[in-house]
């Protein structure tokens, strides 16, 4: 059994953790729930050894831990597998799965056929019909879930933490994942698993934890309760739900997107995005909802400017027909693009607030008025209710919801007539979600078209106007806001 | 806070420190002669790194600005001592003073701006493309000169190596100009902001409309043309072009940007940092040679304060 007791971790600025509990039992899977930000994946870091400042204890069978170090909880037989997958794309399946425990002569030669042959064991056990010397980068993501789950198996792990291993799965594929880990259950294994799906967790998981800003809420039998329960559980209220579709429906046509297709980067031949077209109106909220790789940041990449070589269609503002061959063309027809990752796309991380926000507005030619450019940040933070000390903070040193308000704030300076937001609460607590929900609401009530781009679907449904649903590179369904339901939205998706 | 002020002035401490030790073991070192004498020397290895930080706050690196020195250092004499001759046309355009130095400035900076054409254009990494410039402008050194240095270039051009105004050292008003202009660049201008952001997070600033590859090669163009006063002022103070001027002067410079605390990752440094950093460089130089340390040793202890200073800014920003 393994034991997390009274674990607390902050960081600069933020306690992530606060005094948490959790009871993972063996031969069964628990379930940790929990919205973005509430503290799952710092839980894991805690776990597996790569956090190893924290408070509390973790115990395993009884035993008091002590993780100094990755290898130690590699040790202990814990293993992760990781939402991101860490593979190396160009070794085989066999180097991949002893990657750091490779079989050697006493000379280090390589003992290349009994890894083989192991490899060829795991790859039956995890039902997998690949040679072992098959390279990693040309098996479908689901196949690279399963030679991480052969990798733990390999290190004997007793504990297997899973860390939303369906999200970019097949229908297929995640009943072949739930099989092997009804196997695994019976083998006696603990399993932890994380997943935004209710439904999957319903059909899998024995036992629940849920997380909520960075406290255990509640734990128990997955049997004796309700989706409905849990998930008030995990958001900690009623979600508020404007009145929608109503205004911007005889509004006119801000932006006109035509056939518009994407190469792949590197197989010419290939298409990344096909024939998409859509329209998205003033004071409209349009949402994108898809599951990762539906190519929907591809989709948002395209309409920045970000891409020009690749693409090819037809982009119109207010019925003029445009080109974008940067994002600062982009910029100057009045676009703006919260991206995905703050941190590498968003932020100068190493600048402070001020400099970050004025940013977008800078002209290359001019001198510095760094009075105006703090007063213009201050005025942001007030506007925003962003928490820093003062507009001089270092962006590292804010929060993950404050960073993204740093973000928004860059982007409202250009005075954007469309705003893209690609994942905008994102591993951000709830706090700043629901200012941030509210932020939306207003732009869009005060005139300004935005898309969003999310793969929650209880925020894409509580603020669209009108939702498109991507799979594979196309625009799959179109639901107005009244008509969406959950499950529609996912059947679309996949 | 006190650990703020220390963290910012450590170089300087490091530089007091050095100096002091000098002085208590040689009593030369603290003799105005030998002090203008550092500083002179010091001018050249203060202009290139003027350059260098630029281009490292940027996350580039510059490895050419040693070969740039020595082109634009030939070329300048070259034209100074004999001008162009197009034999074959009967053409024959003679160059002044200032003509030679201003032919010297825009040959190094269109040697700077390739750098960050290239680099931009074919998205290639700048350790490479400036490691081919290195070779492609010494190249261009040995066959303008034949290998042999340039001489004769008249009295009036010694004066900007080795001339005094108001009691200090040309060189050293020069490269004072220089570091002022750089500070302005960096601290004042939306350019200057614009090149800590492209070395912070490149993709963020592209994101916001930056464009990046015009910064980027300008910023190049800059390290080529301060490459281009540094050679100048070696040329003017030797009155000569050497065909091996400024080698290996690109290790001292990135030496005086490391030092100064500029990260070589890119966003985070200082262009007076880099100044401190040249200037420990320099009398650690001296030093060595006041105590008679052989010039062997002296590489040595170079690298190891190197080492030293780089481990030291490391901890610091833990």
């Amino acid at each position: 059994m393994l034991e997390a007791i009274n674990i607390s971790k902050s960081f600069p600025g933020v306690k992530v953790l606060d005094k948490v509990n959790f009871l993972f039992y063996p031969g069964k899977v628990n379930a940790i729930l929990g919205e973005n930000g509430a503290g799952k994946s710092t839980l894991l870091k805690v776990l597996t050894g790569v956090y190893c400042d924290f408070e509390g204890q973790i115990r395993l069978h009884g035993e008091n831990m002590q993780f100094k170090h990755i290898k130690d909880a590699q040790h202990a037989g814990i293993a992760i597998i990781h939402q991101e997958l860490n593979l190396i794309p160009s070794l085989s399946i066999t180097e991949n799965l002893f990657l750091g425990r490779e079989l050697h002569h006493s000379l280090g030669v390589l003992r290349t056929s009994e890894m083989e042959s192991v490899a060829r064991s795991l790859l039956r056990r995890v039902q997998l019909e690949k040679d072992p010397s098959t390279l990693v980068k040309n098996l479908k993501v689901g196949e690279q879930q399963l030679i991480e789950i052969a990798k733990a198996l390999l290190a004997n792990a007793g504990v297997i933490l899973m860390d939303e291993p369906t999200s970019a799965l097949s229908d297929s594929e995640i009943d072949n994942l739930h099989r092997i880990i009804q196997e695994l259950k019976t083998e006696g294994k603990t399993i932890v698993y994380i997943s935004h799906k209710m439904e999957e967790l319903f059909r899998i998981a024995d036992y629940y934890t849920v997380l909520r800003d960075g406290i255990t809420v509640e734990a128990g039998e997955m049997k004796a309760v309700s989706e409905a329960h849990l998930i008030r559980k995990m958001v900690g209220r009623e979600v508020v739900i404007r009145p929608k579709g109503q205004k911007c429906k005889e509004s006119s046509t801000i932006l006109k997107v035509a056939n518009l297709h994407l190469q792949h980067p590197l197989v010419k031949a290939k298409n990344v995005l096909h024939d998409i077209s859509f329209e998205l109106k003033r004071g409209e909220i349009l949402g994108f909802f898809g599951l990762m790789g539906a190519g929907r940041t591809e989709l948002m990449e395209c309409l920045f400017g970000m891409v020009p070589d690749r693409m090819s269609g037809m982009l119109a503002i207010d019925g003029k027909p445009c080109q974008f061959n940067s994002p600062k063309d982009a910029i100057s027809q009045g676009l703006a693009f919260a991206t995905e990752d703050r941190k590498m796309e968003g932020l100068v991380l190493g600048m402070d607030i001020s400099s970050n926000i004025s940013l977008t507005t800078l002209k290359v030619t001019e001198l510095l008025n760094t009075d105006q450019e703090r007063q213009f940040a201050q005025d942001y933070i007030r506007q925003l209710a962003i928490k820093t000390p003062s507009e001089d903070q270092f962006c590292n040193n804010l929060s993950g919801g404050n960073q993204q308000k740093v973000v928004l704030a860059k982007w409202l300076a250009t005075k954007p007539q469309i705003l893209i937001l690609d994942e905008p609460t994102r591993g951000i607590d709830i706090n700043a979600k629901s200012e941030i929900y509210e932020l939306i609401q207003r732009l869009a009530n005060s005139g300004k078209s935005i898309i969003l781009v999310s793969s929650e679907i209880p925020e894409i449904l509580a603020l669209s106007d009108r939702i498109l649903v991507m799979a594979e590179g196309r625009i799959t369904a179109e639901f107005s806001a009244g008509e969406a339901r959950e499950d529609d939205l996912l059947k679309y998706a996949i | 806070m006190n650990k703020e002020i220390l963290k910012k002035t450590q170089s300087l401490i490091a530089l007091l420190i050095l100096c002091l030790m000098i002085s208590l073991l040689s009593d030369k070192f603290l003799t105005t002669n030998n002090l203008w004498n550092v500083l002179r020397q010091i001018s050249v290895n203060v202009c290139i790194s003027m350059g260098m930080t630029l281009v490292v706050l940027m996350a580039g690196i510059d490895l050419s600005v040693g070969s740039i020195l020595a082109f634009s250092s030939a070329i300048c004499a070259g034209l100074i001592s004999h001008g162009i001759a197009i034999p074959a046309f009967d053409i024959y355009i003679g160059f002044t003073v200032l003509g030679g130095i201003m032919a010297a400035i825009t040959v190094g900076t269109g040697l700077g701006l390739f750098n960050g054409w290239v680099i931009t254009k074919f998205d290639l990494p700048p350790f490479v493309a400036t490691l081919a410039m290195l070779t492609i402008a010494r190249g261009g050194v040995m066959l303008y000169t034949q290998g042999i240095p340039i001489s004769n270039l008249g009295s009036g051009f010694e004066f900007i190596g080795s001339g005094w105004i108001l009691g200090i050292p040309v060189p050293v008003w020069i490269s004072v100009i220089m570091v002022l202009a750089m500070v302005f660049i960096t601290k004042k201008t939306v350019f200057g902001r614009y090149i800590y952001a492209i070395g912070g997070n490149e993709k963020a600033s592209f994101l916001s409309g930056i464009s990046i590859h015009k910064v980027k090669i300008a910023v190049y163009g800059i390290a080529g043309m301060m490459a281009a006063v540094a050679g100048i002022l070696v040329t003017s103070r030797l009155n000569s072009a050497q065909p091996n001027a400024g080698l290996s002067y690109e290790l001292d410079a990135i030496a005086a940007v490391v030092i100064g605390g500029t990260s070589l990752s890119g966003g985070v440094g200082t262009v007076s940092g880099t100044v401190i950093g040249a200037v420990i460089i320099g009398v650690l130089n001296n030093g060595l040679v006041l105590l008679n340390v052989s010039p062997f040793w002296q590489q040595v202890v170079k690298g190891l304060v190197i080492l030293l200073a780089v481990i030291i800014d490391k901890r610091s920003k833990r």
